[in-house]
C-alpha cells in the first residue's frame, strides 16, 4: 500500500472516475457538477472524460433529478445524483422514500433500483438553518434504503464504489468540513464493504459509536483521555443501514459502556437507534446508562457562538464519555 | 382519415376493440370482487377511458415503456400484460405480477415494458424522463410514455419532469388523461386554463389536445409524438380529454358529479363509438362485435379463476425483496 494522501473530495472524485470507467451505465446528475466540477470539486474532470450524456448539469429541480435517477436505474443504469447541499433531501423525499426505496418490494422483487444519492452535510461553517442539517435518520427510518456516512478519504472512496455497485438505493451523506481533510488512499483498486463498521481506535474502557465528523470529535476526545490513562474505543459505524451490530455490540461487551455521537438533532436521531439496538442485544453487558451526544433540537443558528452551542463539540463528547464512565473529571 | 382507416387491417382494429373490452370487463369484474371482499384496499376503475390507454399503447413497440398511475389497470392491459397475473396480483396472490406485494396500484412488469404503476399522483413523471435518458445512454431505441391525470398536472414534480425531459431531449411522451374530476373537485376548480396541453409551451414542446374517447385519434397523435421522441426531438405533451364514468374508486362511493354530465359522457362511450365505426366503415358484422365482447369477458373470467386458484403468500415471506441481493445482506434478516 502506497502512502499517498488525498482529500476526501479527491478520493470521491477518484471513485467516480473509476466506476464510470468500469461501467458505462454509471452516470452523474446534479447542479453545477459538469462545467464547474461540483461546488466541492467531487465531479471535477468527469465532463471532459465522459461527456454531457453521462455528466449532466441539471436544472435546479432536485425531485426530478432524483426521480430521473430512479427511472434510469429501473432500465439498468447506475445513476449517481448529487445534492449540492444535503438539506435539499427534503425536496426529494417522495422520490427516494416512496419510489427508490419501495419499487423493488412493491414489484415483488421484479426490479432493482441501483441508485446513489450523494449530499453534502454543511453544518459548522455558518450556513444557517436551511443548509446545515444532518438528516440521515429520515432515510434510516424508510425501508429499502442503504445509508452511508464516511469519515475518512479512504472510507469515502471505498464506500462510494461499493454504493455504486450495489443493486439497492443508497443515500450517501458527506460532511462538507471533511472534504478538504487529507488521509491515506492507496493507488491500487479497493472497495470498502457496506455494513461493516471500523474500529478507528481500540480501547477497553468505553465505546464511542459514531460516524462522519463525529469520528474526529471522538478521536480527539480519546487522545485526551489516553493521557489520563482511560482508553476509549472509537467505533466508526460508516454504514448506518445496514448496521454492523456485531462490531458495535462486540465493543460494548468489551467495555461495558456506550457513548453515541451524532451531529444530528437528538430527537429521533440515529444515536437513539444505536442505543436501542445495544440495549436490545447487550443490556446485560452495560455497566452504565448509554449516553447520546447530539445536536440540540433547534434549527441551526447562523452566528458562530450560537452554532457551536447547538452542534456537539469535543467538550460535549468528553462530558458524554465522563458520564458513561460515571467519572467526575478533575 | 376515412381512406387511411379503410386501408387499415381490420384485424388490427378488432384487436384494439378487444383490448378495450378486456379493460371494461376487467374493471367491472374487479369492482364486483371488491364488493365480495376478495380485493382489499381499493380499485380505481378506468371505465370510460379505455380509448386513451389502448390508442396510446397501440403507438408503442415492444421495446417501449410506460409508467402508470393508481388508475392503472387499463394501461397494463393495453401494454399487453397478462390478465391472469394482473388479477392474481389484485386479489393478493403469490401468482400475481408482484407476488401480492403491490396490489392494484403497483403492477410492474418490466419485461412487458411496464415500469410500474405509481400511486403518488405525478410520481412517475421524472422516472419516465430518467428511464428514457437511461435507454438512450444504453444505445437502446425505446421511448417512455408517462400516463398521468389532470390532477397530476398541478403537482410540482410534473413541472420539473417536463422541463428536465425537454432540456435533455429525453425520448419521453407525456400523456395527460384529463377525466375532468379529482375525487370531488372538478378540474375547472383546480386550474384556470382550459387545456392542460397549453402548458407544453412553457417547456418549448408540442402540446396536443385529442379526443380521449376516440381510440384512433389517440393512436395517431401518440404515433407522431413517439416518432418525434425516437428521432431525438424531445418530449410531447398530449392531453386526452375524457371522463371516468364510474366513481373515483371502489372505496369511494360518494359521487358529487351531476347526473346529466355523467349521462352526456356515457353517450360518448369510446367502446360503443369504435364499434359503430368498425361496423359502418369496415363492415364488421354485429355478430363479430358481440363475439369480441364475449371473448373479453371470457378472458377476464379465466383470469379470475387463475387468480383464485393461486396460493396466498406465506407470511414468513413478508420480508423478502425489501433489498436486492447484496454481499452484506443475510437472507431472512433485515438490515
Amino acid at each position: 500500500m502506497s502512502d499517498r494522501e488525498l482529500t476526501m473530495s479527491e478520493a470521491l472524485n477518484e471513485a467516480l472516475h473509476e466506476e464510470m470507467e468500469r461501467d458505462p451505465g454509471v452516470f452523474v446528475v446534479g447542479e453545477d457538477i459538469a462545467q464547474l466540477g461540483g461546488l466541492f470539486q467531487v465531479t471535477k474532470g468527469l465532463l471532459e472524460r465522459f461527456g454531457p450524456q453521462r455528466v449532466i448539469d441539471a436544472p435546479i429541480s432536485e425531485a426530478a433529478q432524483a426521480g430521473a435517477g430512479v427511472g434510469a436505474a429501473l432500465v439498468g443504469c447506475r445513476p449517481v445524483i448529487e445534492l449540492q447541499i444535503a438539506d435539499f433531501v427534503s425536496l426529494v423525499v417522495d422520490q427516494v422514500v416512496n419510489h427508490a426505496g419501495k419499487w423493488r418490494y412493491m414489484s415483488g422483487g421484479r426490479v432493482t433500483v441501483p441508485f446513489v444519492l450523494r449530499g453534502a452535510v454543511s453544518s459548522g461553517i455558518g450556513m444557517a438553518a436551511q443548509h446545515s442539517q444532518t438528516l440521515e435518520s429520515w432515510f434510516v427510518h424508510a425501508p429499502g434504503l442503504v445509508v452511508i456516512m464516511p469519515s475518512t478519504p479512504y472510507d469515502a472512496k471505498g464506500l462510494l464504489k461499493s454504493a455504486i455497485r450495489d443493486d439497492n438505493p443508497v443515500v450517501f451523506l458527506e460532511k462538507r468540513l471533511l472534504y478538504s481533510r487529507k488521509g491515506l488512499v492507496p493507488e491500487e483498486e479497493y472497495t470498502v464493504p457496506i455494513g461493516v463498521a471500523d474500529v478507528k481506535r481500540e480501547g477497553g474502557d468505553v465505546t464511542v459509536a459514531t460516524y462522519a465528523a463525529g469520528v474526529h470529535l471522538a478521536l480527539q476526545a480519546a487522545r485526551g483521555f489516553a493521557r489520563e490513562g482511560v482508553e476509549v474505543e472509537v467505533v466508526d459505524l460508516r454504514t448506518l443501514k445496514p448496521l454492523d451490530v456485531e462490531t458495535l455490540v462486540g465493543s460494548v461487551r468489551k467495555t461495558g459502556r456506550l457513548v453515541v455521537v451524532t451531529e444530528a438533532a437528538r430527537a429521533g436521531s440515529f444515536a437513539s437507534e444505536v442505543v436501542a439496538r445495544v440495549t436490545d442485544e447487550a443490556f446485560d453487558a452495560l455497566r452504565s446508562a448509554p449516553v447520546r451526544v447530539a445536536a440540540a433540537d433547534a434549527p441551526m443558528p447562523y452566528a458562530a457562538p450560537l452554532e457551536r452551542a447547538v452542534l456537539p463539540q469535543v467538550e460535549d463528547v468528553v462530558a458524554g464519555i465522563n458520564a458513561a464512565l460515571e467519572r467526575v473529571p478533575a | 382519415m376515412a381512406t387511411t382507416a379503410a386501408r387499415e387491417d381490420v384485424q388490427a382494429l378488432e384487436g384494439l376493440l378487444l383490448r378495450m373490452w378486456q379493460i371494461r370487463a376487467f374493471e367491472l369484474r374487479a369492482m364486483e370482487l371488491f364488493e365480495e371482499n376478495l380485493i382489499r384496499g381499493s380499485v380505481h376503475p378506468y371505465v370510460g377511458m379505455e380509448a386513451i390507454a389502448v390508442g396510446a399503447c397501440a403507438a408503442l413497440g415492444p421495446d417501449d415503456f410506460i409508467t402508470s398511475t393508481h388508475r392503472g389497470h387499463g394501461h397494463c392491459i393495453a401494454k399487453g400484460l397478462d390478465l391472469k397475473l394482473m388479477m392474481a396480483e389484485i386479489i393478493g396472490r403469490e401468482g400475481g405480477y408482484c407476488r401480492g406485494r403491490g396490489g392494484s396500484m403497483h403492477i410492474t412488469a418490466i419485461d412487458k415494458g411496464m415500469l410500474g404503476a405509481d400511486a403518488i399522483v405525478a410520481g412517475s413523471s421524472a422516472i419516465a424522463v430518467g428511464a428514457a435518458h437511461g435507454l438512450r445512454l444504453q444505445g437502446r431505441d425505446g421511448v417512455v410514455l408517462c400516463f398521468f391525470g389532470d390532477g397530476a398536472a398541478n403537482q410540482g414534480i410534473l413541472h420539473e419532469a417536463c422541463n428536465l425531459g425537454a432540456v435533455l431531449s429525453a425520448p419521453t411522451v407525456f400523456v395527460c388523461e384529463n377525466n375532468e374530476w379529482a375525487i370531488s373537485t372538478p378540474a375547472t376548480a383546480s386550474t384556470r386554463i382550459a387545456d392542460i396541453a397549453d402548458r407544453a409551451a412553457g417547456y418549448a414542446m408540442p402540446g396536443v389536445v385529442v379526443d380521449g374517447n376516440d381510440v384512433l385519434a389517440v393512436r395517431s397523435v401518440t404515433g407522431d409524438a413517439v416518432a418525434r421522441a425516437r428521432a431525438g426531438e424531445g418530449p410531447t405533451l398530449i392531453e386526452a380529454k375524457s371522463y371516468r364514468v364510474m366513481p373515483h374508486s371502489a372505496a369511494t362511493k360518494t359521487d358529487l358529479r351531476p347526473a346529466e354530465e355523467l349521462d352526456a359522457w356515457r353517450a360518448r362511450d369510446p367502446i360503443l363509438r369504435f364499434s359503430r365505426l368498425l361496423a359502418d366503415e369496415h363492415g364488421v358484422e354485429p355478430a363479430r362485435l358481440e363475439e369480441l365482447e364475449e371473448q373479453a369477458k371470457r378472458d377476464v373470467e379465466e383470469a379470475v379463476e387463475f387468480a383464485l386458484a393461486s396460493p396466498r403468500p406465506e407470511p414468513e415471506a413478508a420480508l423478502e425483496d425489501v433489498y436486492a441481493p447484496a454481499e452484506w445482506l443475510t437472507p431472512g434478516r433485515l438490515a
